[in-house]
């Protein structure tokens, strides 16, 4: 079945023996740190389905190394997904993802997988990965509508590199976390309309470009609803770094600033 | 009672392109007591008859839950049937524990499908001697299936399998074209009353049947697999047959069911 | 020379004295007898077309699928045992899906067609195994465009312009031959079909039956697909009145 292949074959090639010392003397290496990464991915439900936007930078340690990559794609007919960290873990993960989706749709029997199922399963294939030690090193985050019996139900959850999922309202992985959410828990609401939704999702993105020394100024949103998902061609927000603490940052600091 | 050179195995094909072996599988699913499945737009119902060994033994249950949203009911080898009603559970389990989200029926019946082809292949097996009725609810509807030991499964609005089910199909195809807006307590009754043409005079009372229900209401709600107790059942032979004693009054009885606005049964 | 009662036919890997092994023709004998499958490769694709016989009024339009996906660019139209037909699908699909993953691009429908004729010839080479009891129509689309193919149980695999399994096949095959399938587009080509299915259809013998119909064209994307319902109906209604036509002459 395609998840357990999922959760196999990446350590296929020479992990099928516990760690340590194996039979034949050599030790296997599992993946103990990211090369190429991306950052912060935002999320949030709106009123008729939910929008993703990420910047579309991959940094090589910490080399601004790739400028115009997507970390964003459809996944199906009814979910996105977005990524941060590593990149060609992501690019594994999508073909995973492609997989999976296409032996679905070949069924052609009227069910298909939704973002819950899909979130689901990425959540398996992340935690087996960690318990192997040989983590896919990525925070995914999985949108989607998709018409249930009780009417269109929005999706929005994301899962981490061990294991870690949760559904929410508002998500942002990386720097995200830690600058997007105090914005998104003051002012997201239920019923945002989709421009409202941009413009809070650009002054998330804004912050982030501002206070993020890896992210960069080329983004890209994305959005789901009943009708498909459309990802936007990426574009640069307007800056302003004339602020008086941007030019001083020291200054009235305490300590060794 | 040696038919010819060719029906000793399964790998073995006959002159004229047949397989006996599996042929004669499928002669084990009509030895069986008889059950019968029938289906609306969000309903499927699953009935059997129950037949003990002896006046002294119970019966062997046919019909069973295979997860919340599907169920089968078995004619023929039953030994057979409760080893792959195992393997139908584990892959409903299987699915859900990767997805979180029931296993679409459709795929229930083809895994077993294709588990029973496998047995019509290998020289060392033999194929299953038991048909399935495979039931259950997916997010295009209520669905019944109908697997036999050849490998194939079909889907049905209604359908019998066992013995004596040829009369038991010969009262579905009489009524099936209305089954899809049937209410939950009319399809039992149908159900019973299929059940009932094959016991062939026998009285049909609530102890010589098993009556199963899976659904969800108009609002979506899922009424998980539910085997109907025996009380239910006894009230609706009583009243069928009240029904049928008062034969001025037969189709009043089912205009009754169908004009109260449908309201979905509480179990 | 007969087979029957000499003990040259009681297993696959016997060789008859004049070189036959005759539990492959056997099990050809069960295609013989299935509903006819008919594919054509028109000029901007190809049209699968299946006369699935329906032995009871309970059954629901829809069951008993005899055209499957196998990926996005081909499908398979099945003829004979449809439990041995979807064995087979589920080794092209793991074929196809295997080979995208090695090559990061989808399987050439040439390629794919090897690989499950030579699975279904692995099941004339073992006596504890019986050859599969169905014919395979392969109809898919890549870089080298449109292209047909049919398995036969005994694992030989041809390409063709049109072939036709089943019941039929030999009507089928005379009127596939009057086609200009060179000129043919798979819109012409779905009507086409199905005239072709109502025709051998034989009323007679089977009462009941539902036409399948698939495609893989530029109409289509270039993916395999069921016909869409519009064009499912105007091609039966055609089919139908065509046959009509004939009745009347």
């Amino acid at each position: 079945m395609a998840w357990q292949q999922a959760m196999g074959s990446h350590a296929a090639g020479g992990s099928q023996a516990p760690p340590a010392a194996a039979a034949g003397g050599g030790e296997t290496q599992r993946t103990q740190y990211p090369y190429v990464t991306g950052n912060s991915v935002i999320a949030l439900k709106y009123k008729d389905g939910v929008i993703m936007a990420s910047d579309t930078g991959a940094s090589y340690g910490s080399t601004l190394r790739y400028k115009s990559v997507e970390r964003i794609k459809a996944v199906g007919k009814h979910s996105l997904i977005g990524a941060s960290g590593e990149f060609s873990d992501f690019q594994e993960i999508l073909r995973y993802l492609d997989e999976l989706t296409l032996s679905d749709h070949m069924w052609d029997d009227g069910n298909s997988l939704g973002p819950k199922e899909i979130h689901s399963y990425l959540t398996r294939v992340m935690y087996n990965r960690r318990n192997k030690f040989d983590p896919l090193w990525n925070s995914l985050v999985l949108g989607g509508v998709k018409k249930g019996p009780k009417g269109d139900e929005k999706y929005l959850g994301m899962v981490n590199m061990i294991g870690t999922h949760f559904e929410e309202n508002h998500v942002a992985t990386g720097f995200g976390n830690h600058l997007a959410i105090p914005i998104l828990r003051d002012e997201w609401r239920e019923d945002l309309t989709f421009e409202e939704a941009v413009k809070l999702i650009e002054k998330c993105l804004l912050v982030l470009l501002y206070r993020d020394r890896s992210s960069i100024n080329k983004f890209q949103i994305a959005k789901i609803t009943t009708e498909g998902s459309t990802i936007y061609p990426p574009y640069s927000l307007k800056t302003y770094w004339g602020f008086s603490h941007f030019e001083n940052p020291a200054q009235g600091a305490v300590g060794s600033w | 009672m040696f038919r010819n050179q060719y029906d000793t195995d399964v790998t073995m094909w006959s002159p004229a392109g047949r397989l006996f072996q599996v042929e004669y599988a499928m002669e084990a699913v009509k030895q069986g007591s008889a059950c019968v499945g029938l289906c609306s737009q969000n309903h499927v119902v699953l009935a059997s008859v129950n037949k003990a060994a002896s006046e002294l033994s119970s019966h062997q249950r046919k019909v069973f839950r295979v997860a919340d949203h599907a169920g089968v009911a078995l004619a023929g080898l039953t030994a057979d049937g409760r080893v792959l009603s195992r393997f139908l559970r584990n892959e409903c389990i299987n699915h859900s524990l990767v997805y979180e989200a029931p296993l679409p029926v459709s795929r229930l019946a083809l895994r077993l499908a294709d588990k029973a082809q496998v047995c019509t292949q290998r020289s060392w097996k033999r194929p299953y001697g038991v048909g399935f009725l495979v039931a259950g609810l997916d997010e295009t509807g209520a669905h019944l299936y109908y697997n036999c030991p050849s490998g194939n499964y079909f889907e049905y609005q209604a359908f019998a399998i066992g013995s004596r089910s040829q009369v038991a199909k010969t009262f579905l195809e009489r009524r099936f074209k209305g089954y899809k807006d049937y209410t939950p307590e009319q399809l039992i009754k149908d159900a019973l009353s299929a059940i009932k043409e094959t016991l062939q005079g026998e009285k049909l009372t609530s102890s010589n049947c098993t009556v199963a229900i899976i659904g969800q209401k108009a609002d979506g709600t899922i009424e998980p697999f539910e085997l109907i107790d025996a009380k239910k059942i006894q009230e609706t032979i009583d009243s069928m047959e009240a029904a049928e004693a008062a034969p001025t009054e037969p189709s009043s009885m089912q205009e009754e069911g169908r004009g109260s606005d449908a309201a979905p049964m509480d179990i | 020379m007969s087979s029957i009662g000499t003990g040259y036919d009681l297993s696959v890997t016997t060789f008859s004295p004049d070189g036959r092994v005759f539990q492959v023709e056997y099990a050809t004998k069960a295609v013989d007898n299935s509903g006819t499958v008919v594919g054509i490769k028109c000029k901007d694709g190809i049209v699968l077309g299946v006369e699935k016989l329906v032995t009871s009024k309970m059954m629901l339009e829809g069951s008993n699928q005899r055209i499957h996906s196998v990926h996005r660019h081909s499908g398979l139209s099945v003829a004979g045992l449809a439990a041995d037909g979807r064995q087979i699908v589920s080794r092209a699909k793991s074929e196809a899906a295997s080979y995208e993953k090695v090559y990061g691009e989808p399987i050439s429908v040439k390629e794919l067609a090897d690989r499950v004729a030579s699975y279904v010839h692995l099941c004339t080479l073992y006596w504890w195994l019986r050859p599969f009891g169905c014919g395979v129509i392969l109809g898919g689309y890549d870089r080298d465009g449109p292209q047909l193919y049919m398995i036969e149980p005994s694992g030989v695999s041809y390409k063709y312009f049109g072939a036709a399994l089943g019941k039929g096949r030999q009507a089928a095959k005379t009127e596939i031959e009057k086609l200009k399938l060179s000129e043919l587009t798979c819109r012409e080509g779905i009507v086409e079909v199905a005239k072709i299915i109502y025709g051998v259809h034989d009323e007679a013998k089977d009462k009941a039956f539902e036409l399948e119909l698939s495609w893989v064209c530029d109409e289509s994307n270039r993916q395999h697909q069921k016909v869409p319902n519009d064009l499912l109906e105007q091609a039966k209604a055609a089919a139908q009145a065509a046959l009509e036509e004939m009745d009347a002459d």
